[in-house]
């Protein structure tokens, strides 16, 4: 179960198991007999059996009751844009939809197989009424158009019965690691227990349901191996850069390893929080090693500059350094996937700066942002960041291995392909804002 | 002198320096021992032959020449400026001292090795430090007090030294903080506290070198020929709040403008020896890079830095707040308490049936 778990990280790719699992429709069924004498229609998962039959054993026992869950249930969740349509075709049918809906979706992290029948059962009117809310609400939602409602529901959905104490187990576990101190960390920090674990886990709410991030070509990142994700910056303070690191630890599994600035490592509490979440320190040296190691690396060459660009030059890309990205790419011949984050410009229009204080302060700049004038009103709410639609296009990838590792040394080259990154990203830009709907949609 | 090495050690009376020393009489290939120092050193010593001597001591010369010594292995540097008997003192121990053998060698013409312990600590603390520090690598802002510049104005005499007798092979070590049921340590002392005091705020990475590794290591140095700058210390790193946790002690966060003073509380109290210097430490750490230990040395430390750390732990017998037997069996008990649950309820689902 805990491998499950580990395995399935994010809705889209519970969705596509599952539609894969929908599509190989000559997959065998359990082998066993329930309890009414029916042969049993689930999927069988270890050679013969189910996976309800599998835990009883040889003995063939009741599988699933005639469900005490209302039939609108399934039906209900059914319909949302969520679920797949092929679930539709079991409601009605005897042995009751809802039961091979769930075991159809044995590979959603959050349903585990016989909690919700047994919820239904047995916990009482109380979760009868959830349920029948929860179906309203879908229903309401899937008949407005509410996709993110309904998400932000299918979370709370899991939180209750077995999947939470599953949940409960493994926090546990991750507590007693934390309290021993039984963990490791590389030589850069990087502690990938907490990142995983901890870090990650809040990061998603942010990008599944506030942000909404959508990401294109994700198939461009690299499965393995070294590679340099070069993406603009945006928003005063670098969310996209967290966001961007879950979208791709969601679709890769894999931790890119971000390049910051001193400015970071310099802050309390920050510098901390970045060490460990697998951040290192903007310089040509460790961005080597790094990739040396064969590991995925992020950087956002604008740096501050784009960060704490004022709201009229959103999207428009600043300088990207000097260059030594694509230097740290060739000597170590990893390609660079051009990134481009639409929506992070909005979270935090900048209007002002307040170069004085900033400076006073010794920081690069000092944002009044557009939500600060609600503040009278609304309190410390306006400093939340504001619910723009993301994103997240990988473009593809640029091939170093052509110029060889001395190219490095060759200004030209690398002034050639920082121009060129460059320009990709800007261009992937302008084609996603214009086929926007809105900023916020 | 062709039946063997005939070696000199100073500060042989340190916990370091004794294991050296005992470590070189095991071997055949090492002629004779003389140690130097003016205490008295560890009664385990069988064949050393001990001066009493302070290094800066003229002594020291006439004892390289007629003995006609040809490796001096230099272990008397002080990091702890309230065990040398104050900064100034420890200044006068590390670098004058470190100046004086240092005339003594050059007048000696039978010297073939010379062998000079020195830190980490040079590469100094600093947010803008790289992932990890290699040997050729030099600091961007280099610490400018303390033990870290003492230990670099060492290596840069030791340098000279090396251009001035090119004769003389001459093996640098850099250790990271030793660690050990015996050597005595700054980093130690912090946790003899009741509370560790951290930096709020800040989470440095550190390393430790076992004690029986830095013997290995200053063995083989002094034995092989292995000339060259080396960083010593296990593989891995810790967090300090890792540490902390690992010994099940509890953490007390200073923020950083009381950081000073607290140390020097500590200090004035002689609970414990954190010298002000070790405060950028004790914000961003180091890591140093041990490659060139392996590859060129040929030594892989046996103890990681988490070996280090627990060893150092157990045999201290550091007794912590938190047991980690007590969460472990309370993470069992809730891992058997939901598999009850989860029993229970399938059992009760199909009895229903």
């Amino acid at each position: 179960m805990m491998e499950q778990h580990a395995e399935i990280i994010s809705f889209a790719e519970a969705r596509d198991a599952r539609s894969r699992q929908e599509a190989q429709a000559d997959r065998s069924r359990c082998a066993a007999l329930t309890g009414a004498g029916r042969p049993c229609r689930n999927y069988a998962t270890d050679g013969r059996l189910c996976r309800v039959h599998a835990v009883q054993g040889a003995t063939p026992e009741l599988e699933d009751e005639p469900d005490a869950e209302p039939g609108s249930g399934a039906d209900g969740r059914d319909a949302t844009p969520e679920t797949d349509p092929a679930g539709d075709h079991d409601v009605g049918e005897p042995h009751g939809g809802a039961a091979e809906d769930r075991s159809g979706a044995d590979g959603d992290p959050r349903e585990v197989d016989g909690d919700r029948a047994d919820q239904g059962g047995r916990a009482a009117p109380l979760g009868d009424a959830t349920q029948r809310a929860f179906d309203r609400v879908s229903q309401e939602a899937a008949r407005r158009g509410w996709g993110p409602a309904v998400d932000g529901l299918r979370a709370l959905d899991g939180i209750d019965g077995l999947a939470a104490a599953d949940h409960l187990g493994e926090v546990a576990a991750f507590l007693r690691r934390r309290l021993t101190g039984d963990y490791e960390i590389d030589a850069f920090g990087f502690d990938d227990d907490l990142t995983t674990n901890l870090v990650m886990p809040l990061l998603r709410p942010l990008h599944r349901h506030y942000w909404r991030v959508a990401a294109h070509g994700q198939e461009h990142l690299p499965l393995r191996g070294g590679g340099l994700v070069v993406a603009n910056h945006a928003g005063t303070l670098p969310a996209d850069a967290l966001i961007t690191r879950l979208d791709i630890f969601e679709h890769t599994g894999r931790h890119a390893r971000e390049l910051g600035a001193d400015l970071v490592f310099r802050t309390p509490f920050v510098g901390e929080l970045a060490r460990k979440t697998g951040a290192t320190l903007a310089s040509g040296d460790d961005a080597d090693r790094l990739l040396a190691q064969g590991e995925l690396v992020a950087v956002w060459p604008e740096g501050f500059k784009g960060l704490g660009k004022p709201w009229k030059d959103r999207y428009k890309l600043q300088r990207f350094g000097r260059g030594g990205f694509v230097a740290t790419a060739l000597r170590a011949q990893v390609p660079i996937v051009p990134t481009a984050i639409v929506g992070s410009e909005e979270i935090y229009p900048m209007v002002y700066d307040l170069q004085l204080v900033a400076r006073a302060l010794g920081l690069p700049y000092f944002p009044i942002v557009a939500q600060m004038f609600a503040l009278p009103v609304i309190g410390p709410l306006a400093l939340l960041p504001l619910p723009s639609k993301w994103v997240i296009e990988y473009g593809t990838p640029i091939d170093t291995t052509e110029y060889g590792p001395e190219a490095a040394d060759d200004p030209m080259i690398v002034f050639d392909l920082a121009d060129q990154v460059r320009d990709t990203i800007q261009d992937m830009l302008h084609r996603n804002l214009m086929g926007r709907r809105s900023v916020f949609l | 002198m062709t039946d063997g090495r005939r070696v000199l050690i100073t500060g042989v009376a340190g916990q370091l320096a004794g294991q050296v020393a005992r470590a070189l009489e095991e071997r055949d290939d090492v002629a004779e021992i003389f140690g130097v120092d003016v205490h008295d050193p560890s009664p385990e010593l069988q064949r050393t032959e001990f001066v009493r001597a302070d290094v800066r001591n003229p002594l020291v010369g006439r004892v390289l020449e007629t003995a006609k010594v040809d490796t001096v292995l230099h272990l008397s540097t002080a990091s702890a400026p309230a065990a040398a008997g104050g900064r100034a003192r420890m200044k006068e121990i590390n670098v004058i001292g470190a100046m004086q053998l240092l005339a003594a060698c050059q007048k000696a013409p039978s010297l073939r090795r010379l062998v000079v312990k020195s830190s980490t600590a040079i590469y100094g603390s600093e947010y803008t430090d790289p992932g990890s520090f290699r040997e050729d690598v030099s600091p961007r802002t280099p610490p400018k007090h303390g033990f870290g510049k003492d230990a670099s104005e060492v290596e840069a005499y030791v340098r000279a030294f090396g251009r001035r007798r090119k004769d003389v092979d001459v093996s640098i070590l850099r250790f990271a903080n030793l660690l050990g049921p015996r050597v005595d340590s700054a980093f130690q002392s912090l946790f003899t506290l009741p509370m560790v005091p951290t930096v709020l705020g800040y989470d440095p990475r550190l390393q430790f070198c076992h004690e029986e590794d830095a013997v290995a290591v200053l063995e083989r140095a002094a034995t092989q020929d292995h000339p060259g700058i080396f960083n010593v210390a296990g593989d891995g790193v810790l967090y300090l709040s890792q540490c902390v946790r690992l010994a099940g002690r509890l953490p007390s966060p200073i923020p950083l403008p009381f950081v000073a003073g607290v140390a020097s509380a500590l200090r004035r109290t002689r609970r414990a020896d954190i010298a002000s210097d070790q405060l950028r430490f004790m914000q961003f750490g180091r890591v140093v890079d041990t490659s060139r230990l392996k590859d060129v040395l040929g030594y892989t430390p046996r103890y990681s830095t988490r070996e280090t750390f627990e060893d150092f732990v157990r045999r201290r017998r550091i007794r912590g707040v938190i047991q980690p037997d007590e969460v472990v069996r309370w993470e069992r008990e809730v891992s058997t308490f939901l598999q009850r649950k989860a029993q229970e309820r399938f059992l009760a689902r199909g009895g229903a049936g």
